[in-house]
């Protein structure tokens, strides 16, 4: 190609493919046209059509937790940039590296309230890292490379770049702007370093605690927890920065955390939390938190440390180089004690017996292989999956961690079974959520994606919400029934050329397990379970992490005292 | 092991001051941010500096330090903001300049006049029944002229906000820098800014 025929939509390709971005997700419109018109001048760049922007976005985050890489999606103006919001939101919580790219109209239409004109930059400010609006031709594939280099630096984030049509059509004259280099993370100050050791030195009963910024430095955590011998607690969103197979991992801590992780955090005299923000799911009431100990916290980003919990020793830096520091010169702690309170701790986790949600999502998680990608939507069976999967390797876990986001699971999957071809992405959803981006099965078909596997847990019922009507509403479950209304899922799979099994209890499960996992396609399992099951342990909110509710109380029927009649004759059929 | 909440400690003002880049939209990135967080910004002034595409604000923010501390480290973050400097951790002079329209009557009209000298306020208009003075100072100076006026009857005032600089004869002392712990000089940092105008030239070629 001459320079000649450069236009700002081709130098927008040209960019991208110099980065070595190799897939897109995106959906057309009026004012992106000229972008998608270059598209077919790039062969090499391979766009995925989804059915709606949020399934998009959401594809391009999961290629992005999977692979470390940055994920990239295309909109048009108006409504197709404001279906990316909620992606952009949980990219932005979650901390995932992700280039957002609209069209917009044309600059001297901008702010006149024209056709499918808004103001995205503006709607975005809170939940970007950075955003542009590119107002020169000639600045458009450095903003682009810029916005790359923020979206993968420091603590990751969503970058949105907004294009004005003109602009994708204006020719483009300048070069095509290279990749810039990834700036250092500051290395750790060798006071904080010698302070943390004489902490641990000291520690009588310490714990480590590691989140979704330390998943990359899973080798150096595992070699630092194994040299001093002290247990690892991983948050939802480090899950699998540490082997689920060593002893010295405790779980999950939390609203949904394990029994052991909960109680070794409220009595640790020590903890090190390296990557990770003590969100208010993790911590319970923050005045109970860790009440005893003296709080390591090492984190990349400063706003981080202090921010929620009182540090005693802040370390600023990567993760990984903190822990080869840390691990230098340790000496295992001999604490027979307090390995054997964490051992009758670890004990006492349950294994789902009875058919119902748990055993389901046990049944789905203990087939996994190691490599086997699990993306989770959100509600009960997420943190049922939270809590019986067991990952030996970091990014393997997809799941909406800060936002919460129903829906994010299914799209998710499929950006990661994109990134990896022959990895098994298995997705677990809800009723509800599933029927968010449901329509993304067309994504499966168009493009023949045969390593996607759908397992929806039906309870009939909006099962996380319905759960918290039960234990602090009494019951008067309100608006979260949805057993009369729900499709056939197996036909609707079907509709799309999608496989469809079914397992309504134990006995069932195993065959169509095997069935659903060996279909050479991607293919679906529906799990009809009982309707009410509730997840524990559970911390409620606002309480404390050592006001933990281990297991289900005894209840006492409620009779229905709001409208949802048929949802009542329902569970007490 | 909580953060400090607000009760913990005093509430007070804090000055501070950040180079951001010249922008569209730094303003309200900045004001957003601090709005969203629940930070009240008392007082706000924003101009040019002395290098190409650098703006300077300076903010009076309440809180305790531990509120403040956690404003200046989110700001940090934006890509906007080239540099946060905390005044209270260096020696700075500040001002602000105040219009001040009092009202007189014949009879008050003298001691109006002294008292505006005494402060070496200047008058910058003048009416049948009021005067405007122009007043600049740093804080104390200008609540100590209103005070001195208000039992004359004050009609109008508007305040630009309070703007700083750090202490020193020679250029080359450094502002303290927010962040960084030590003291640095800025020039460095805010050379590395290009101007809107100069990034689009000179992109080096891969292709
Ligand atoms: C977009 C969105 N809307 C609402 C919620 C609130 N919410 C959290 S969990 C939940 C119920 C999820 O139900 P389902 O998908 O059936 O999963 P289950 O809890 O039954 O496993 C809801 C409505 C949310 N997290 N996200």
């Amino acid at each position: 190609m001459t320079q000649g025929d450069m236009t700002g939509a081709k130098a927008l390709w040209a960019t991208l493919v110099g980065h070595g971005i190799t897939t897109v997700f995106g959906y057309p419109g009026g004012a992106i046209m000229p972008v998608y018109d270059a598209l077919t001048f790039y062969p090499e760049m391979r766009h995925v059509l989804a059915r709606h922007e949020q399934g998009a976005i959401h594809a391009a985050e999961g290629w992005a937790k999977a692979t470390g890489e940055i994920g990239v999606c295309l909109a048009t103006s108006g409504p197709g940039a404001t279906n990316l919001v909620t992606g952009l939101a949980d990219a932005m919580m979650d901390s995932v590296p992700l280039l957002a790219i609209t069209g917009n109209v044309a600059r001297h239409l901008m702010g006149t309230d024209a056709f499918q004109e808004a103001d995205i930059t503006g709607i975005t400010l809170p939940i970007t890292k950075h955003n542009y609006v590119v107002r020169d031709v000639e600045e458009l594939p450095q903003v682009i490379a810029e916005a790359i280099r923020i979206a993968r630096s420091g603590r990751p984030g969503p970058v949105l770049v907004d294009i004005p049509k003109d602009i994708q059509l204006a020719p483009y004259h300048g070069e095509i702007a290279r990749p810039h280099a990834r700036p250092e993370a500051p290395d750790p100050a060798p006071e904080a370093i010698a302070r943390a050791h004489e902490l641990l030195r000291g520690a009588k009963k310490p714990v480590i605690m590691v989140g979704g910024g330390a998943l990359d430095a899973a080798a150096d955590i595992t070699a630092l927890a194994r040299a001093w011998d002290i247990p690892v607690i991983t948050t939802l969103m480090g899950l699998g920065v540490f082997p689920a197979s060593d002893p010295l991992w405790l779980g999950m801590p939390g609203m949904h955390g394990s029994v052991a992780a909960n109680r070794a955090i409220s009595e640790a005299d020590v903890l090190l939390g390296i990557g990770l923000r003590f969100d208010d799911r993790v911590t319970g009431r923050v005045n109970g938190f860790a009440p005893n100990a003296a709080i390591i916290h090492v984190e990349l980003d400063a706003a981080e440390i202090g921010k929620i919990v009182r540090t005693h020793v802040p370390v600023r830096g990567d993760a990984g180089a903190a822990a080869r520091l840390l691990a230098e010169g340790a000496q295992k702690l001999e604490l027979p004690e307090w390995q054997a309170q964490v051992e009758e701790w670890k004990s006492r986790t349950a294994q789902p017996d009875h058919w119902g949600a748990a055993y389901g999502v046990q049944a789905v998680v203990e087939r996994l292989r190691p490599d086997d990608i699990l993306s989770s939507d959100v509600g009960q069976h997420q943190m049922l999956a939270a809590q019986l999967a067991r990952f030996e390797k970091p990014r393997r876990w997809l799941n909406s961690g800060g936002l919460g986001t129903m829906g994010f699971g299914f799209p998710a999957a499929i950006g990661a079974a994109l990134a990896e071809p022959g990895v098994r992405s298995v997705v677990i959803a809800g009723d509800g959520g599933f029927q968010m981006t449901a329509q993304e099965l067309a994504t499966l078909k168009m493009y023949d994606i045969r390593n996607v596997k759908i397992c929806i847990i039906n309870n009939s019922y909006l099962g996380m919400v319905r759960q918290w009507q039960e234990m602090f509403h009494e019951r008067r479950y309100s608006e979260v029934w949805l057993g009369d209304s729900n499709p056939d899922f197996l036909k609707l799979a079907d509709a799309y050329d999608v496989p469809g099994y079914r397992a309504s209890s134990a006995e069932e499960l195993p065959a169509a397990i095997d069935a659903w996992l060996s279909d050479p396609k991607s293919a679906l399992l529906e799990v009809v379970v009982p309707h009410e099951h509730a997840v524990f342990p559970m911390v409620p909110a606002g309480a404390a992490l050592s006001e933990m509710i281990e297991s289900e109380p005894p209840r006492a029927p409620t009779p229905g005292t709001r409208k949802n009649a048929a949802a009542e004759e329902a569970n007490n059929a | 092991m909580t953060a400090p909440t607000p009760q913990d400690q005093p509430q007070r003002d804090h000055l501070v001051s950040a180079l951001v880049r010249d922008e569209p939209r730094v303003l309200t990135r900045i004001t957003s941010l601090f709005g969203r967080r629940g930070y009240n910004i008392k007082s706000l002034s924003v101009g040019s500096t002395e290098h190409p595409g650098v703006s300077r604000m300076t903010f009076v923010v309440t809180g305790d330090r531990g509120v403040v501390e956690q404003a200046m480290r989110q700001l940090e973050k934006l890509h906007d903001v080239v540099r946060i400097i905390d005044h209270s951790l260096e020696k700075y002079v500040d001002r602000e300049l105040v219009l001040v329209k009092v009202a007189i009557t014949p009879e008050s009209r003298v001691e109006v006049r002294q008292i505006a000298e005494d402060f070496r306020a200047r008058i910058v208009d003048v009416g049948r029944h009021a005067l405007t003075f122009e007043v600049t100072g740093d804080e104390g100076k200008i609540t100590a002229f209103i005070e001195q006026m208000r039992p004359f009857g004050i009609l109008e005032t508007m305040r630009t906000g309070r703007i700083a600089l750090t202490r020193g004869s020679n250029a080359d002392i450094p502002s303290h820098v927010y962040h960084g712990g030590e003291t640095e000089t800025l020039r460095p940092v805010v050379e590395s800014v290009e101007p809107r105008e100069e990034r689009a030239r000179g992109v080096p070629n891969l292709f």
